[in-house]
């Protein structure tokens, strides 16, 4: 399509140039009135085009399984489906426009297809989530535990399920505590990589991406060897371990944010003669608030779903063990993983109620997570991901001046 | 009062600046000190994971020498223990590769729908952008637990029909032969679960090395007449080859140490098992999650050198990644 607007645009410069040129131009036919096309331009006619390549696709994969061949299954309709569709797209397009205009639409219609193939898995888990656990979800639920609950045989189903209380109380915790634990020397980390420096800033940041990709049950193997062997099962084991796998989290989300905060402002700072500690105290973290809570929120939201660590820390148990610092504990994510496996029907209905709850837990961190940090956002307008490993906000992109200018650079890629 | 250094050179006055230097506070050398104890106390952790675990694996490294690596079985009581996680290891990787086989296309293709070919708002309200960013990370938010519920209760019995097709008609390949005739539990099914778990780690990496690609080759590109897939192709890829092999390996570190989801789906058999349609099998991390607390102290001491070796391979992975992001973003300012 380019090269249209190019050859237009061309003929259009020469008619400028040759006004009196008048014998020539007088007999050739007008040119032809110039639209620019924009890369990113999507018209009603396009979209047509789109759904029309798919619709007959559609049909001839319909008429090649239902009246042809009697193949059935709905993985093999899509299967044979998108192929079907994307070479049908292209050789439409090829046939409308140019070969370059064919290729851009292909690959974005395959690109489309990976954005809403990663959404799939996200949508269909939260309908099984809510699907099965809804309807056991109740404030009996919510409030009694295990205790005193018989695995009766498969037939009895009804009084003894049990709740999942004892399993909240000990997630939430397990989280507080790991929390208490970690944050304050995620955030550290942060600030001594961000702010102090030193000759050890570089590795430190590798180990911390290392770090954050440890498997989680190494962390519950390693608390196991340290800590249950000493002393005993317990909530705050649980707790170490979680906190193992917040720290990392949390140090790069912290990391990144601290980044964004303007230079200008730790040199006022300093100017004032404020000592460092200060400047970082009231000046660096007070301005990175917002999307320092977000990724503490979010390494909050990693940390509660986490099973593996808490087999070997916190054991598990049926009854309410508030104390945290002695004898096994539950959490929601054990309940669930142990209750699956049984093979009675209400059990693993408790389960689902156990992931439910878990699942609403995390999503309502999350949210709030997003929430107060809605007003941090990067420069492209969209906001960051928050699992972020490494720098890349240059400090000058945030000064006002080269802000502006990378605006209107944008404006003219994005038309 | 003091005079300002100054120096002349062909009748010009340069003035010298002057370093001002004062003494830091005791406060701020306190403050300093407790960044670097933080900062050094992640090393501090990683040596103790090695540390203590090493420690706490010596009787079952004793109990079965260089065997550990090499053998298959997993007998750690009676009079010969004679136990190995050579079928766990290979298990790992079998699983990590099915799964970064579904993850990396998938990951790919949305971050560049992300980065790329989707508009800021949809129909000019719809903030798609923020939207599929949002939900990138929620899905990494999403605990192991659900994943593997749902593999197993969903995904299990529409992926066996799948399987079925796979070996009926690809069984001349070895890995797709199936001797027992029973789909479920298999290596297929427990990667497609592993690989859902990764996409969103490496479609938020890629993203980010994706938006890295600096904006004045690719307005070159456009301005030259290039289409969007041009600029991917000749631009963007170009620019990000080395940050998507680390997101790719980190990806990777991540699905080795996948415990959880894998536990639930896979049934534990001990051979070595490369066909990956067929029933059982076996992968470190789940090996732990599975047998812990049976088998004994020598039981419990094996488990802690599985998890041992499980350390060590994906530390190495994960640095060697770490480092190749760290470079290919630095490259890319």
């Amino acid at each position: 399509m380019t090269e249209l607007l190019n050859n237009d645009a061309l003929s259009e410069e020469a008619d400028k140039l040759a006004p009196e040129d008048g014998a020539t131009r007088a007999s050739m036919p007008p040119p032809p009135s110039v639209r620019r096309i924009r890369p990113r331009e999507f018209r009603p006619s396009d979209v047509a085009l789109l759904l029309l390549s798919a619709l007959s696709a559609f049909s001839i994969v319909w008429i090649l399984f239902t009246q042809l061949t009697l193949m059935n299954g709905p993985l093999g309709f899509v299967v044979i489906w998108i192929p079907l569709f994307l070479g049908m797209y292209w050789l439409v397009n090829r046939q409308l426009f140019t070969r370059q205009v064919a290729i851009d639409r292909l690959i974005g219609s395959i690109v489309t297809m990976g954005a809403i193939l990663m959404m799939l898995p996200l949508v269909l888990l939260t309908i099984f989530v809510f699907q099965r656990g809804l309807k056991q979800l109740s404030w009996k639920a919510l409030t009694s535990t295990q205790e005193g609950v018989v695995y009766a045989g498969a037939g009895s189903h009804g009084n003894a399920i049990g709740g999942v209380a004892h399993a909240l109380v000990g997630t939430l915790e397990q989280v507080a505590l790991a929390a208490i634990i970690g944050i304050p020397a995620a955030v550290l980390t942060a600030v001594f990589i961000n702010e102090v420096g030193g000759r050890f800033t570089k590795s430190i940041r590798v180990i911390v991406t290392a770090m954050s990709g440890t498997p989680a049950i190494v962390a519950g193997v390693f608390i196991y060897s340290i800590w249950v062997l000493r002393f005993s099962y317990s909530g705050f084991a649980g707790a170490l371990a979680l906190a193992i796998i917040l720290l990392p989290t949390v140090t790069r989300g912290t990391e990144e944010v601290l980044k964004v905060v303007h230079n200008d402002l730790r040199e006022a700072s300093i100017a004032l003669a404020a000592p460092e500690w200060r400047t970082v105290w009231s000046v660096v973290l007070p301005t990175a608030r917002s999307g320092l809570i977000t990724s503490i929120l979010l390494g909050i939201a990693v940390s509660i779903g986490e099973t593996a660590p808490l087999i070997m820390t916190i054991f598990g148990n049926q009854v309410m063990n508030a104390n945290p610092f002695s004898n096994p504990q539950m959490a929601l994510s054990l309940l669930a993983y142990k209750q699956i496996k049984l093979p009675i029907q209400s059990q693993i209905d408790l389960g689902y109620t156990s992931a439910l709850v878990l699942f609403i837990l995390v999503f309502a961190v999350f949210i709030l997570a997003r929430l107060l940090g809605g007003n941090w956002k990067r420069r492209g307008g969209s906001r960051r991901s928050m699992l972020s490993a490494v720098r890349w906000t240059p400090a000058s992109s945030m000064d006002p001046t080269s802000q502006e200018i990378s605006n209107t650079k944008e404006g003219a890629v994005d038309v | 009062m003091t005079t300002t250094p100054t120096e002349t050179r062909g009748g010009e006055i340069l003035i010298k600046p002057i370093t001002i230097t004062t003494k830091r506070s005791s406060e701020d050398k306190a403050f300093r000190g407790l960044a670097k104890a933080a900062g050094l106390g992640t090393f501090v952790i990683l040596f103790l994971i090695g540390l203590f675990l090493f420690i706490q694996a010596v009787p079952a490294f004793k109990s079965q020498g260089i065997g550990f690596l090499t053998n298959t079985g997993w007998h750690t009581t009676g009079k010969n223990p004679h136990f190995g996680v050579l079928s766990a290891l290979t298990g790992s990787i079998i699983i990590s590769i099915i799964a970064l086989i579904v993850a990396i296309p998938v990951s790919i293709a949305c971050a560049l729908f992300i980065n790329e070919y989707a508009p800021t708002r949809l129909l000019g309200i719809f903030p798609l952008k923020n939207f599929l960013t949002a939900s990138v990370d929620l899905m990494a938010a999403v605990p192991s637990i659900i994943y593997g519920m749902w593999g197993f209760f969903v995904l299990q019995p529409h992926m066996t029909g799948l399987e079925v097709w796979l070996s009926d008609y690809l069984g001349f390949i070895p890995f797709f032969k199936n001797k027992t005739g029973i789909y479920t539990s298999s290596f297929l099914i427990c990667g497609t679960v592993v690989g859902i778990m990764c996409m969103p780690i490496i479609t938020s990496l890629c993203r980010e090395v994706f938006s890295l690609t600096p904006d004045g080759e690719r307005e070159g590109a456009m301005s030259l007449g290039a289409s969007r897939a041009r600029v991917i192709r000749d631009v963007v890829f170009p620019f990000s080859k080395g940050g998507m092999l680390g997101s790719i390996m980190l990806g990777l570190g991540r699905a080795l140490g996948e415990a959880i989801a894998v536990a639930i789906i896979i049934s534990l058999a001990f051979p070595v098992n490369t066909h990956v349609l067929q029933a059982g099998g076996n992968s470190i991390a789940a090996l732990i999650a599975l047998q812990w607390g049976s088998g004994g102290p020598l039981g419990t001491s094996a488990l802690l050198a599985a998890g041992l070796v499980l350390f060590a391979i994906t530390l190495a992975i994960n640095m060697i990644a770490s480092r190749i992001v760290n470079a290919s973003k630095m490259a890319g300012r």
